[in-house]
């Protein structure tokens, strides 16, 4: 059994851009099944893991956290061997320029997306945002040769890997959402200690990115009573305003509003306080901007909780968490499941 | 007409902001229970209703949402004044100086704002930012607020209904409490076809209830009951009036969400004309409303769309015409009255036939 | 099959109202499949049956337009836009209604930046001097779609919306070749593609294929300063990588790689920044169907003069048999 933080950093640093989770998901299915009595990876690469509960007739509860990553799509090969290329997912061309890559060719090629030396650039260009069209991957060889191993539409991932901070904090890639992942590694651990009765399937999700693709598909399939949605809010730094930002280290964030189950809402927060495990209210007007949308309304509709693990600096290749939170959010979400009235 | 008036007045009076439709409910379950047959309450807080059919025909979704847009406190500052976010589309513009009610207990508060001395010059021409305003309850601290306040509590405007002018209404929630009343008529009726009359819930953020209502009803046709925007106030063109309150119930063709369908557009015209009820197509295709979740709903579903004009709509203050409320009650009654005996129009070569 | 082209082409069907398309293809195909039948939303299903895999292959029928939403007292017409429109590209655009009614599409001329043009400060002038005149040729709600020709041209054909009756004609002109296959085929016509995927989902759900082919036009990036985008005019039908509403599944694009080179059928990739096609909702109806998607790459989509290679168009028919196979 891995401890928390080894395995969080493991899940950052496997490649799974949106759309190309296939490489990754052998590997998640590998750590589901240390936990539970079935595994299988679906036609999208959901990779589904179920804990069987112990009544008669149990209930479903589904829990859902992506592990699909931002990254970028090769849209071009230049006669140079430059690389031309789009954003897959929500990335913010400020945090790419002078970054290293990987671009998942024939086989994986390191690469870098360059930067105009300072010395060039026209001073009225100064203060404006670079745009993807302008920027090129550089892999280093010619038209030819990059031609035989790249193809238009391989994916590109960033290289960063996940690294031990101060304060049991982490610093990776694709934070947002492996840690989620981790904590339902976590939900499942703490329930091998606890009885349950319903039947909980974990599903690590694809391509959430680009629209919820993943979990649409598997509350569809998944007849569900319950759903628990585990990813990643914003946390707090300077300038970030109090109510949408939390800060790390003290606990899991509880999202309340609209589109929220609202008695599984207040059982959770009553359950956290009194089991003393640290948690945060996290107000969500909307729709959330996670896959609690798509469970809301899956066929006949289905009440969800969302639980949110605090991450500074998202959509960039530092995204920060503590470890502390993942804990706390699987213990919260195990406990939950098993002391649901029978 | 006066019990459906004075009930979309109790209507309005409730608080059922997205996602805590309770009230909202409660009270229409308390009118309509001896009317069906049966009713449910689903996993999202849907009023499902089922009024089962003297013959054959189509089944028949009549939706009209119960929630309403409003406000939740989502920050509690030390001094005790709460910080909050729209629920729904509000303009900050008219939030400065209202009066609401938070929670369950509705706990009275108001949206102050700095007085216009103490503004700069440029502040008083600008719009104000939602971020900058807070919910004041007369709390002196965070402790004391939280005793009576949370996070995640809803906020609703605290404005009764007034009758005024010449056969005008003013009231908060009138999009869609209207759409409500008329569905609590037309469920006092009885028809050829199996009707299921839906109060849903979570259409300001997102038309989420009847996406859900509509998959466990299956409907082979849907009629949506809205209030809609209105706008014919002095200096605006015509064309960008959107409706004109009087001028009688509005059919929708075409918004963001749906293109509504012809046949059954064409059909309430036809009944419109047949019975001398005025009506009028809405002059902007802008907003949106359930009638498109429900139509893209499994193999999909024959939509239109009935809407009374309400001037302000998503404000404390919205007005409607008691004559537009009262038409589009007429008008979509005798539209499913209708519906039995016009089967033909579903019976197109290769269409699905419902005798 | 530029006559089959062309007759498509000249059919009128805004989003909504897509009866004339879909009585034509009807009409055509009547005898070629084994069933034919309309969805809820005007959706044409035309199926060959089989008893392997069920292939959905998916046109939409419905192209851009106006809808009149007022009427004024001198009788000009105010329009919404169905589908994307752009107003520097409308402007001065001939367009036609159902019934004939042709109209020209201006703008109130008191503007003093051509660039800050809005739909709303336009207008149709059918040649009317009062409402009552108006009225009497256009109702409120009527569509209008452009009014242009359909020409072939040195092997490119340059017409009103081949967007997307070029896909409907490739897979009319497959249906009447009929692949010999066992495989269960879903020649299916959608609606309302332009103002949001809304035909092709409600089609899928009633069908649950095994995979699913989002048959539509591409843009390119050949034309002068266009936006860089690697595909060509005349460099064969392009197999769907991604677009702005889905990722193809690997197993569908795959399949269309392998097919296109066993069979040396020219092919591009596309990958296409902006704009969405039926795939996208089809890939998450019903719990998820593998989807992606073949197009025709056309120059100037969403204008009265669209241009595509007959080529490439034949290149999609032969690409199309051979992945059903």
């Amino acid at each position: 059994m891995m401890h928390c933080g080894e395995l969080i950093i493991k899940l950052s640093d496997l490649r799974a851009v949106s759309g190309r989770e296939n490489e990754a998901s052998d590997a998640i299915a590998e750590v589901f099944r240390e936990y539970c009595d079935e595994v299988y990876i679906d036609g999208f690469y959901n990779v589904v893991g179920l804990k069987k509960g112990q009544a008669s007739e149990p209930k479903n509860i589904l829990i859902t956290a992506h592990y699909d990553e931002i990254g970028l799509i090769v849209t071009d090969i230049e006669e140079s061997g430059f690389l031309r290329f789009a954003p897959v997912g929500g990335v913010d061309v400020k945090t790419i320029g002078a970054m290293e890559v990987t671009v998942h060719g024939k086989h994986d090629l390191f690469g870098v997306i360059g930067a105009k030396a300072p010395h060039l650039i026209d001073p009225a260009d100064k203060d404006k945002a670079v745009k993807f069209e302008d920027m090129r991957i550089d892999i280093g060889l010619s038209g030819e040769k990059a031609k035989e191993l790249v193809t238009i539409g391989d994916m590109v991932s960033f290289n960063s890997p996940a690294q031990k901070m101060m304060n049991n904090r982490i610093a990776g890639k694709s934070l947002d959402n492996r840690c989620g992942v981790a904590a339902i590694v976590e939900t499942l651990k703490e329930l091998k200690k606890l009885n349950h009765d319903d039947n909980v399937y974990v599903v690590a999700t694809v391509q959430e990115e680009l629209g919820l693709i993943g979990a649409i598909c598997a509350s569809y399939r998944i007849d569900a009573d319950l759903a628990i949605v585990i990813d990643v809010c914003h946390g707090d730094m300077p300038g970030t305003p109090a109510d949408s930002s939390f800060p790390l280290g003290k606990g899991t964030a509880i999202g309340i509003g609209p589109i929220l189950n609202r008695e599984h809402v207040k059982a959770m927060i009553k359950l956290a306080k009194d089991e003393h495990i640290p948690y945060q209210i996290d107000p969500e007007t909307g729709d959330t901007g996670t896959e609690a949308a798509a469970h809301a309304v899956a066929k006949e509709g289905i009440p969800v909780i969302l639980l949110s693990i605090p991450s500074k600096y998202m959509h960039t290749p530092v995204e920060m968490i503590s470890v502390d939170d993942v804990i706390a959010t699987g213990r919260l979400a195990a406990r939950y499941i098993a002391g649901r009235e029978k | 007409m006066k019990e459906a008036l004075n009930n979309l007045k109790k209507l309005t009076a409730l608080d059922g902001i997205s996602g805590e439709e309770k009230p909202v409910r409660e009270y229409i379950i308390s009118i309509i229970k001896d009317y069906v047959d049966n009713y449910y309450v689903d996993n999202m807080g849907n009023l499902i209703t089922y009024k089962k059919g003297r013959g054959n025909g189509p089944k028949v979704m009549v939706d009209a949402h119960m929630d309403e847009v409003g406000l939740m406190v989502t920050h509690i500052t030390s001094e005790g004044l709460l910080k909050f976010q729209t629920v729904g589309g509000i303009e900050g513009r008219v939030l400065v100086g209202k009066r609401v009610r938070i929670g369950e207990t509705c706990v009275p508060g108001v949206i102050g704002y700095k007085p216009i001395h103490l503004q700069e010059k440029k502040e008083r021409a600008s719009a104000v930012d939602i971020k900058q305003l807070t919910i004041d309850i007369g709390s002196k601290d965070r402790e004391r607020a939280e005793e009576k306040v949370q996070v995640g509590d809803m906020v609703a405007f605290s404005y009764d209904p007034v009758e005024f002018g010449d056969n005008k209404l003013m009231a908060k929630a009138l999009d869609n409490r209207v759409g409500c009343a008329v569905l609590i008529e037309l469920l006092k009726h009885s028809y050829e076809f199996d009707l299921y009359g839906c109060f849903t819930v979570q259409e300001e953020v997102g038309l989420k209830g009847a996406k859900t209502a509509s998959y466990q009803i299956m409907p082979d046709i849907a009629l949506i009951l809205e209030g809609t925007t209105c706008y014919d106030v002095p200096d605006t063109k015509e064309h960008d009036m959107s409706t004109v309150s009087g001028d009688g119930p509005v059919l929708t063709l075409m918004d963001r969400t749906v293109i509504t369908d012809r046949d059954l557009v064409n059909k309430i015209i036809d009944v419109a004309k047949n019975n001398k009820i005025p009506y009028q197509f809405k002059r902007t295709i802008s907003g949106g409303t359930n009638a498109g979740r429900i139509q893209a709903n499994a193999e999909g579903v024959k939509v239109a769309v009935i809407a009374v004009p309400c001037r302000y709509i998503h404000t404390p203050v919205s007005v409607m015409d008691i004559s537009d409320f009262e038409n589009s009650y007429r008008l979509s009654k005798r539209f499913l009255e209708s519906l039995g005996v016009s089967i033909d129009l579903y019976r197109e070569e290769g269409g699905k036939e419902y005798v | 099959m530029f006559e089959l082209i062309n007759k498509l082409a000249g059919a009128y069907g805004p989003s909504g109202n897509e009866k004339q398309v879909s009585a034509l293809i009807r009409s055509i195909l009547k005898d070629k499949v084994d069933e034919i039948r309309e969805d809820a939303l005007g959706n044409l299903i035309c199926v060959k049956k089989g008893s392997g895999k069920k292939f959905m292959l998916a046109a939409h029928m419905d192209q851009i337009g106006v809808i009149v939403t007022f009427i004024d007292d001198k009788g000009f017409l105010r329009f919404g836009n169905i589908g994307g429109l752009r107003p520097q590209v409308i402007l001065g655009q001939r367009v036609v209604f159902e019934n004939g009614t042709t109209g020209v599409i201006w703008y109130e001329e008191n503007i003093d930046d051509i660039k800050k043009l809005k739909l709303d400060k336009m207008y149709i002038d059918i040649g009317a001097t009062s409402r009552e005149e108006a009225e009497g040729m256009v109702k409120l709600g009527d569509q209008a779609v452009y009014a242009a020709d359909t020409k072939l041209q040195n092997g490119k054909i340059i017409s009103k919306c081949m967007d997307n009756r070029i896909g409907c004609a490739i897979l009319v002109q497959m249906a009447l070749n009929s692949p010999k296959t066992e495989n269960e085929i879903y020649y299916v016509f959608t609606a309302q593609e332009e103002v949001g995927l809304r035909g092709a989902r409600t089609a899928a759900f009633g069908i649950v294929p095994d995979m699913a082919l989002a048959v539509d036009v591409t843009g390119t990036g050949d034309t002068p300063e266009s936006k860089p985008m690697a595909v060509r005019l005349g460099a064969g039908p392009t197999i769907k990588i991604k677009d702005a509403s889905v990722i193809s599944h690997p197993a569908v694009k795959d399949r269309l790689i392998e097919r296109a080179k066993s069979a040396n059928i020219p092919y591009q990739f596309e990958i296409m920044t902006f704009g969405g096609t039926d795939a996208g909702s089809i890939h998450i109806t019903a719990g998820g169907i593998p989807s992606g998607g073949v197009s025709v790459p056309t120059r100037h989509i969403h204008s009265s003069a669209e241009i595509v290679d007959m080529k490439d168009v034949e290149n999609a028919v032969e690409l199309l048999e051979h992945f059903v196979k």
